[in-house]
């Protein structure tokens, strides 16, 4: 009844906003009035100049402090670029010496299929180097090495940084309270919100790029470590505490160590993200891979995009597979001290040897530093063709369906939130929020609402939150039903979940390469591109609150004369609606987050207004937009989390 | 014979939840379980007096949410007391700055987890190895010492297996072999074998009398499982609700509950297990023939068939094998099938 009434009320006051404005020649009604909007945004922008011309910290400037970030970072970066691919020189530009050559491509591969072998087994190998063949025969060693590097710098800052974090979190208690909104914060925050700021403290390159990767990659580590030092059993931490453990090998000795297959999800997760700022990281300086993506896609070179694209994926995939491997790991028998240092060690032997000797075969043959070009293939050309082709043959039936989903599904919606007067947008928030959360929680929600309004960002919140609802709304109806079929039958299950897999590997600006070649700029495309990013949970979910209702339940029907359907309806769907709800709220956060890259193919929400500040380096604009999608994030997943564990309290599971 | 008291709690109180001394306070020290009832924090131990002499093998017995593992963790200090006074040694374990504690865990205590809480990185060996390792014992002297703990529990040739490839049984006794390298003398069981399949589990109980009787710690044993009380205790102390019921001999338990709650609990209980010869025997050993000797330590059950396949009467032991009375078939009978000896 509450909701009823709250969305009848919503509906009118949507379809009646502008004749009643006009009825009344009220524009307050639509438009939050010019005069009272906060100037928030010129003063953030002058804040950041005062920090970065002015501020002194007694010793030093804020100006020397991130020049010392800059050159903590720069330096190893340089050095592994100079390792995997530019060669150590002394000197500048063209009198450059090289003192010292990269390492060979060939040893590259190798280790990587030594690296492989040792985490799982020979089939794993294969895989790697199969992947990173591919770089090299395909024309795209060079970018993918300058990728590489930064994934290497960025990779252990974050998992050390997030660690250390999560270590503290665990063991205070009032670090992980204050972390915990920042973290929460971090994850919803559009990762371009905060690409303003950093390019105006660092600098146009690389370094600006590996902050941003870490602050994107970071948090997840954060949070993991923390839980996975929290989930050590009580009684192995009593045990440390039995033996005498000092509280320095408490951790390291006994809470680390347990907690480390748990670690190494994280690991894991902060390499994915990693490889997901790539092409985004270029946008302030980043080069290899992504770089390559984003001026093809300026360009429009079809093939190129794709060329490049496919490389992240190649190498996500190869990174992805290896470090899941290095988390399920089974530990091997200790080797016999007895025998020579070689025969324990085989495997790093033989990279060690494979890198020597490819290496200083590759100072007198370059076609062991680099492969010959006249080896690689180049299939830019082919994707384009392709591309043409598809688009010719299929223009009428891809416009159909565009048109159909845009008249049937994306307007009505579009307008249904567009007409929704501001005032009213910030009370319905508030009660419908006070309402799963109580009047606190609505407050808050009014508040951050409010906030957007006041900013002058209502009518491109609106169209965020369309968006939004529509790309989760067709991801929930294609996601659950996949979901609860692979959570009923094995081989539906092990199909999709390599499909989700495989889509959650691609860094998520590729898919928006062929879905724009297929139906050009704007909201359908959008959409199209949110809702193959953000389906993954709703399937996972799905499936793994299918497949963890108890077993004696589903007996219980069936012994009681229930038919599959029934079965289905009765029992399992209303047991796993919990499982279905987190679903649904991590399905919203990926689709935000991923709105704000769709602004690259002309949607005109707050992530346009991010892009926009962005290009015009205007801090203050990037950092209230950024927090305006922040803020709809935060309402959203409160909601639905609130949601999620009534459901679960009703149901008596926790 | 006197023994010394080696660990004694006085008035020991553990308190969960929010402002656990102001409700102790305010209640005058001692909350009724009424008090409790009204509130919303949890007395899982109660006013605990305890004394655990040298060598002896202590069993604290009650059902599972009664406070056992808390009062073990509290005479540990792994959980801190709201209230009380605790005694290791004659030292205040609770006044014990941490450095002192560190010190005392190290030397002094060893302690078995009912789930084994082994370290899934470190082989069998590094495991037993690890208390050692943690003072910084050289990795040759730990090894090998380890390596003689895990010969005793039984486990050679496993050592460099790691806990994943072992049976419940196995990793009980890596928990064990840990608990014991450092050569403690104050030895804590926190529901060693309630984790076991029962067979594994009498195995173990064997095992466990087998190492005491080599090792004579000075032992704390938790149990739900009365039956293993009896066949392990010198003395058992029966909680329920954080209180402690009674602390008695298994024997006296059965025959004199102090309790309604300690006479359900031991009513099922076959008196023949737990009553020993020695208090059933005829005083004085007259000179005559026997048909051997029995300890008067073993328990009517154990002996009966024994007894009952001899004519002639046994010869009954004290702890010094001073032969001090006598017993027949006749009276073990008596006992089996409950009748009331004349
Ligand atoms: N850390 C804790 N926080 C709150 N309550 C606890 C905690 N540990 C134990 N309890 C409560 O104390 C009571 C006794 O628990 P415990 O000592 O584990 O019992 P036992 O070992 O006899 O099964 C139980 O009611 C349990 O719920
Ligand atoms: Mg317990």
């Amino acid at each position: 009844m509450f909701w009823l009434g709250l969305f009848a009320i919503t509906w009118g006051l949507s379809q009646f906003s502008f004749a009643i404005y006009k009825a009344l020649d009220a524009r307050w009604i639509v438009r939050f009035p010019k005069k009272y909007e906060l100037p928030l945004d010129s003063w953030i922008s002058s804040a950041m100049t005062w920090l970065v011309e002015d501020a002194h910290f007694g010793l030093f400037t804020f100006r020397d402090l991130t020049r010392f970030i800059a050159a903590v970072i720069e330096l190893p970066y340089q050095f592994v670029r100079s390792l995997l691919i530019d060669g150590f020189s002394v000197g500048q530009g063209q009198q450059a010496i090289e003192v010292a050559p990269s390492i060979s491509w060939i040893a590259i591969i190798g280790t990587m299929a030594v690296i492989a072998l040792y985490a799982r087994n020979a089939g794993l190998a294969m895989l790697a180097a199969l992947c990173f063949a591919y770089l090299a025969i395909f024309g795209q060693w060079e970018s993918a090495m300058v990728t590489l590097a930064s994934v290497l710098i960025a990779v252990p800052i974050g998992v050390t940084g997030g660690l250390l974090l999560g270590i503290l979190s665990y063991r205070h208690p009032w670090v992980e309270k204050a972390l915990r909104p920042i973290l929460d914060l971090m994850q919803t925050v559009p990762v371009f919100a905060y690409l303003v700021p950093i390019l105006f403290l660092f600098g146009f390159g690389p370094v600006s790029a590996l902050v941003a990767t870490v602050i994107y990659a970071m948090p997840p580590m954060v949070r993991i470590a923390t839980v996975a030092l929290q989930s050590v059993p009580e009684e192995v931490k009593e045990a440390g505490r039995m033996v005498g453990c000092k509280p320095h090998q408490q951790m390291w000795k006994v809470m680390v160590p347990t907690a480390l297959p748990s670690l190494m999800v994280g690991v894991n997760q902060v390499i994915m993200l990693t490889l997901n700022m790539v092409i985004i990281a270029s946008m302030i300086g980043a080069g290899g891979l992504g770089y390559d993506v984003l001026t093809s896609l300026r360009r429009l070179d079809i093939g190129g995009g794709i060329e490049a694209g496919l490389a992240i994926v190649v190498m996500a995939i190869a990174l992805d597979r290896v470090s899941q491997a290095f988390a399920i790991r089974r530990v091997r028998p200790r080797p016999d001290p007895a025998q020579p240092i070689y025969q324990r060690h085989p495997l790093i032997s033989t990279s060690v040897a494979l890198i020597v000797i490819s290496t200083l075969l590759g100072i007198y043959l370059p076609g062991f530093r680099l492969l010959p070009e006249s080896l690689t293939i180049t299939t830019g050309s082919i994707w384009t063709a392709m591309m043409e082709w598809i688009n010719v043959t299929f223009f009428d039936f891809f416009e159909a369906i565009k048109t159909f989903f845009l008249t049937t599904l994306l307007l009505p919606v579009k307008r249904f939130f567009s007409g929704i007067p501001w005032a009213w947008g910030v009370i319905v928030v508030g009660l419908a929020a006070g309402r799963v959360g109580g009047w606190k929680f609505g407050l808050m929600s009014a508040a951050m609402t409010l906030f957007i309004a006041a900013n002058g960002l209502w009518a491109k919140a609106m169209i965020t939150v369309y968006l939004v609802s529509v790309s989760v709304l067709i991801a929930s109806a294609i996601g659950i039903p996949l979901g609860i079929w692979a959570g009923q039958s094995n081989r539906a299950n092990s199909v999709i979940g390599a499909m989700i897999d495989t889509l959650q590997t691609l860094p998520s600006f590729v898919y928006l390469i062929p879905v724009v070649m297929l139906f050009r700029v704007g909201d359908f495309s959008a959409m199209i591109a949110v809702v193959l990013y953000a389906l993954a949970p709703a399937v996972r979910y799905a499936a793994h609150g299918i497949r963890s209702i108890d077993q004696e339940l589903i007996e219980a029907g069936k012994v009681s004369g229930c038919t599959e359907r029934q079965i289905l309806l009765r029992i399992k769907l209303p047991l796993a609606a919990p499982s279905l709800l987190l679903g649904l709220n991590q399905t919203i956060m990926l689709a935000l987050s991923m709105l704000v890259i769709t602004a690259l193919v002309g949607t005109r929400d707050l992530g346009q207004e991010v892009y926009i500040a962005l290009t015009k380096a205007n801090t203050g604009q990037g950092i209230i937009a950024g927090l305006s999608v922040a803020f709809i994030a935060i309402i959203a997943d409160r909601i639905v989390a609130a949601l999620a564990r009534n459901s679960q309290e009703k149901l008596g599971v926790k | 014979m006197e023994r010394s008291v080696k660990l004694e709690c006085r008035g020991v109180w553990k308190i969960f939840g929010a402002h656990p001394e102001t409700f102790l306070k305010k209640h005058n020290g001692a909350p009724t379980s009424k008090d409790f009832e009204a509130s919303h924090v949890v007395g899982a131990v109660r006013d605990a007096n305890v004394q655990v002499f040298q060598g002896e093998i202590f069993v604290i017995m009650g059902l599972s949410g009664s406070g056992k593992s808390t009062l073990v963790r509290c005479l540990s200090r792994l959980v801190e007391s709201t209230a009380g006074e605790i005694n290791f040694e004659g030292r205040d374990l609770l006044k014990m700055s941490n450095a002192e504690l560190i010190d005392v865990r190290r030397k002094k205590m060893g302690m078995v987890f009912q789930h084994f809480a082994l370290l899934p990185h470190l082989t069998v060996l590094q495991n037993a190895a690890f208390p050692l390792e943690v003072q910084g014992v050289s990795q040759n002297e730990r090894e090998d010492r380890a390596r003689q703990m895990i010969e005793t529990v039984g486990l050679k040739g496993r050592e460099d297996h790691y806990p994943r490839q072992l049976s419940g049984g196995q990793q009980q006794r890596v928990g064990i072999a840990r608990s014991l390298v450092a050569d403690p003398d104050l030895w804590f069981l926190d529901e060693p074998f309630s984790a076991l399949d029962p067979l594994i589990r009498r195995e173990m109980q064997d095992e466990f009398l087998r190492l005491q009787s080599m090792l004579h710690k000075t032992i704390v044993f938790i149990t739900h499982d009365f039956d293993e009380a009896i066949r392990l205790a010198d003395r058992i102390a029966v909680m329920k609700d954080g209180c402690i019921e009674q602390i008695d001999t298994p024997e006296n338990l059965v025959l004199n509950p102090a309790t309604p709650y300690v006479e359900e609990f031991t009513r099922h209980i076959p008196r023949a297990k737990v009553i020993k010869l020695s208090s059933i025997m005829s005083k004085g050993v007259p000179e005559g023939e026997y048909a051997g000797d029995l300890d008067g330590h073993l328990a009517v059950a154990d002996t009966v068939h024994q007894l009952d396949e001899a004519d002639l009467p046994f010869r009954v032991l004290d702890e010094d094998g001073k032969p001090v009375g006598t017993i027949d078939a006749r009276a073990a009978v008596d006992i089996m099938i409950g009748r009331t000896a004349a």
